[in-house]
């Protein structure tokens, strides 16, 4: 019963929102488009937006230059006895064959395999983190079925010794969202993998927030069980819609305003006075920005009926859902989210531990993945399997060989690293292995897609992050001290 | 990949369901013989008749031929609640938890609960375990309002309806911070309480008001307390020091399950011949009682002369029991070491070890034909044989998955 008594707790998170950028004047150096971090000057604190981003990569060495690996590059290529360049913090070059610039540290990877870093869409380390503590329980903002104002960025405790327990398993980055208590639970944040003692130092620079939605069960039996809405899955639609009505209206407030703001500013009446803005209302702002597709919208979402009943709703509101998160039935809808550009995020076996994860089957991701423009995603929602989403792709990979699909392993390794830096909106900047992109980078001693396999150096921006060989330069939380 | 059962074999004389050869196997043992190539096992009346090489098959026997595949004992699917339970959030469907209000001291202790009478093997859940080789599991009660769970045994997994497997029967103690609420907030307590518990078995006539256990419970508990089998779940070193010295103090004969820091109190255990029964994944200081989780748990454990087994301790994965121990090995267990810890340990620390768990001469012939290395997260079971006789390899998520599949290639095709 141990590992449902831990998910009875996932069942219970939550969080976020943030402010809708484009209608807030005062918000736009929110967007966070940072410079790269290898060139940015620390802002002064008053320039800086809010939260934003204050990442840093590190001091750049001497270009690397691995050799002789086995390389997936994420984009669905493999190339043997093949060869891969970081400098400056980017992916310089990838090929059979890379000359060595002067001065570049050579690392021959003779028998071992490279990938690009693994990217996590569902995490909820730092908000729900180890040691599971009440004081700890910070995932699901479970007081109203809607709390899209809040963020999960703000609940994040980035001592979790999870988060170098997840680099140990080649993770670079994950987006750390709230819980599936709430019908919209807030919003979600992308982090890279480092060791920091603030989030805003793991913020992954330029990376949009996500938008926590969750079907089914959850929000209706958290709500329900108080006798507030919803406590059906009727409920929980209205309860998406009504909030999208407001947001809508919310955003005609505003739009108002600003026509009236520009009327004023033309000073087409010398002495008008100027106009008042509407009131902030954080809720209705995050909502304005999914239906802007300032942030994406991550939907938890098990069975079939109900992911066509919230593309419906999306279609109604005018936005997209990114991806579909623990999507148990996914398979059944495949072919329709293949259409629609619609990821799944997925487990690879988990089933049964709740009535809309009772049809799960372990060729899941593999029939997602299987028709033409796929998005497959194997995500974790778990401090163990964040450790192990290699593992997790292979069995994936292995059930939907044995289905009689064609899954070689360059082509598995897309669903734990390029779809959900697709679904993630960062996969212009990492998530696959070609020149310009952050030098996001696994050396794995064999075969990822074994149950032997372990990382033997994570790089995370040309930085190495991990050695297994030097377990003296591993980072530790403060709590594990 | 199919297996090949040979029925080129017409009229089946003295052959009876449960006979077959496996022929050029790479046997896995789980016991003194090793891993041996290219053997042959034969099976008779659902046990293993032999193992060795060039064996005949009688006529009318079914021959599967292993084509040097790896062969290994049925495994274990952990301590789990496997046909006690069918979807964890929906109580109607849950058998494995007696809940009559906390708090526990007000109310009398049930260890004369035994789950097995709730075992149901038509449970959708036994299917999706067998395929996956996992031939037999350990019924553990669950509990949150009491110290102890009550009784559990290990069921075969083939569907019959007599599965409890005799010799078995153990008691689930559930001990330190996970029983807080049951022990009045401090873990002192528990012994505190058990040691009423254990009075009242001792000296019945002091059980007066107050009294712990009802008489069925003192009978219960009372085999127990003479050398029977008791798994207590606790995760930190000093519980587990303590707690296994209290057991053998008091006549039981302790497993510790859980045990995330045995492997700092590994040479006690070692001396006192305890069994560890651990999840090797748990590396997360996931509570202050398991502040030492760490990744070769098993393998300091087995060093120190420890007799380990796997459980995920989840009802629906237990399947995953194979990738626990294949990342045991990933971190120094030696591969043998870790399919044992899945097959014989398990089976010996329940008492079973004679009957089950290895591939010998007398054993029940639970088997499983891999596609490849069995602690392999690419590898699946080919074929799957509980007591000699093959198990159909489908289950309600195989007509899931081909309903599905067959939909979608035929929707694809269209396109």
């Amino acid at each position: 019963m141990k590992p449902l008594a831990s998910r009875s707790n996932f069942v219970q998170k939550s969080l976020l929102a943030a402010v809708g950028c484009a209608v807030i004047t005062a918000c736009a150096a929110q967007s966070q488009v940072a410079p790269r971090p290898e060139t940015r000057a620390e802002p002064p604190a008053a320039a800086r937006a809010p939260f934003s981003s204050t990442y840093d990569a590190g001091e750049q060495g001497a270009p690397i230059l691995i050799l002789h690996a086995t390389v997936l590059t994420g984009t669905g290529a493999r190339i043997d006895d093949g060869a891969i360049l970081l400098a400056n913090g980017r992916i310089a070059a990838v090929g059979p064959q890379v000359a060595a610039p002067p001065g570049a540290r050579v690392i021959d990877a003779s028998g071992r395999w490279v990938t690009p870093g693994l990217i996590d869409v569902h995490s909820h380390l730092g908000v729900y983190p180890s040691p599971q503590l009440r004081a700890h329980s910070d995932g699901n903002e479970a007081t109203d079925p809607v709390t899209a104002g809040v963020w999960a960025e703000h609940s994040l405790w980035p001592q979790d010794p999870g988060f170098e327990r997840a680099l140990e398993g080649g993770v670079t980055t994950m987006q750390i969202l709230p819980g599936s208590a709430n019908l919209i639970g807030g919003r979600g944040v992308t982090v890279k993998n480092v060791w920091a003692t603030t989030y805003q130092a793991m913020k992954f620079p330029g990376a949009k927030q996500g938008l926590k939605m969750a079907c089914g069960e959850n929000p209706k039996r958290v709500y329900g069980g108080r006798q507030k809405p919803p406590s059906t899955r009727m409920g929980n639609v209205e309860g998406y819609r009504q909030a999208f009505a407001d947001a809508q209206d919310y955003e005609e407030q505003w739009q108002e305003y600003e026509a009236k703001l520009a009327v004023f500013e033309a000073k087409v009446k010398p002495d008008a006075t100027p106009p008042k803005p509407p009131k902030r209302d954080l809720r209705l702002e995050s909502l304005v920005a999914a239906m802007r597709g300032e942030v994406l919208v991550h939907n938890h979402c098990y069975r079939a009926d109900e992911m066509a009943t919230m593309l419906d709703l999306a279609s109604e509101f005018g936005f997209k859902i990114s991806a579909f998160h623990h999507g148990a039935e996914a398979y059944k809808l495949a072919d329709r989210l293949a259409a629609e550009g619609v990821c799944g995020a997925l487990w690879a076996d988990w089933w049964g531990f709740k009535l809309e994860a009772y049809d799960g089957i372990q060729e899941n991701i593999a029939l997602v993945d299987y028709p033409a423009g796929g998005c497959a995603i194997v995500h974790s929602d778990s401090p163990e399997g964040i450790q192990r989403l290699n593992q997790e792709a292979a069995k994936a990979m292995t059930r939907g060989v044995r289905a009689g699909l064609d899954i070689p392993p360059e082509r598995a390794i897309r669903w734990v690293t390029s779809n959900p830096a697709r679904s993630l909106g960062i996969d212009a900047e990492t998530g696959s292995l070609e020149a310009g992109k952050m030098a996001d980078v696994v050396i794995w001693n064999g075969d990822p897609f074994s149950v032997y396999a372990l990382a033997d150096q994570v790089f995370v921006d040309g930085i190495l992050r991990f050695d297994r060989s030097k377990p003296a330069m591993k980072p530790r939380s403060d709590f594990e001290l | 990949m199919a297996v090949a059962i040979c029925a080129a074999c017409g009229v089946a004389v003295s052959v009876s369901a449960q006979d077959l050869l496996i022929r050029g196997a790479h046997v896995h043992t789980a016991a003194a013989a090793g891993t041996l190539e290219n053997a042959d096992v034969l099976v008779r009346a659902g046990r293993i008749a032999e193992v060795g090489t060039g064996l005949a098959a009688p006529a009318g026997m079914p021959v599967v031929e292993a084509q040097g595949r790896a062969l290994t004992p049925g495994l274990f699917g952990g301590l789990t609640q496997i046909g006690l339970e069918e979807v964890g959030l929906e109580p109607s469907t849950v058998d494995a938890e007696l809940q009559l209000q906390a708090p526990a001291w007000q109310h009398h202790w049930r260890p004369e609960f035994d789950v097995t009478r709730a075992f149901n093997p038509r449970s959708s859940l036994v299917p999706v375990a067998r395929i996956e080789g996992v031939t037999w599991t350990m019924l553990a009660p669950t509990a949150e309002y009491s110290l102890i769970a009550g009784q559990g045994a290990a069921v075969a997994l083939d569907g019959r309806f007599d599965a409890v497997q005799d010799g078995s029967q153990t008691l689930f103690v559930n001990w330190g911070s996970a029983a807080l609420a049951a022990s009045g907030g401090s873990r002192a307590a528990q012994y505190m309480l058990f040691d009423q518990a254990i009075r009242e078995v001792r000296e019945p006539a002091t059980a007066g008001e107050g009294a712990l256990l009802l008489p069925e419970g003192r009978t219960a508990l009372k085999a127990y307390l003479a050398g029977g089998r008791v798994v207590f779940r606790a995760h930190r070193a000093a519980d587990i020091r303590s707690v296994i010295a209290y057991a053998k103090r008091h006549g039981m004969t302790p497993v510790i399950a859980g045990g995330d820091e045995a492997w700092l109190v590994a040479k006690e255990l070692a001396t006192a011949e305890v069994p560890v029964i651990l999840d090797s994944l748990d590396n997360l200081p996931a509570d202050f009682d398991r502040l030492g989780a760490r990744l070769d748990n098993a393998t300091l454990l087995q060093q120190a002369g420890v007799r380990i087994a796997f459980s995920h301790d989840d009802s629906h994965q237990s399947r995953k029991n194979r990738q626990l121990a294949g990342n045991a090995a990933a971190h120094g267990l030696s591969r043998d070491a870790a399919l044992a810890a899945i097959t014989a340990n398990p089976a010996d620390i329940f008492g079973l070890g004679g009957k089950r768990g290895r591939i010998e001469r007398g054993q029940v012939a639970d088997l499983v034909l891999w596609s490849g290395d069995p602690l392999e997260v690419t590898t699946v079971a080919d074929q799957v044989w509980i007591a000699g006789r093959p198990v159909e390899m489908r289950s309600r998520q195989t007509e899931l998955r081909d309903r599905y599949l067959e939909l979608l290639r035929s929707s694809q095709a269209e396109h």
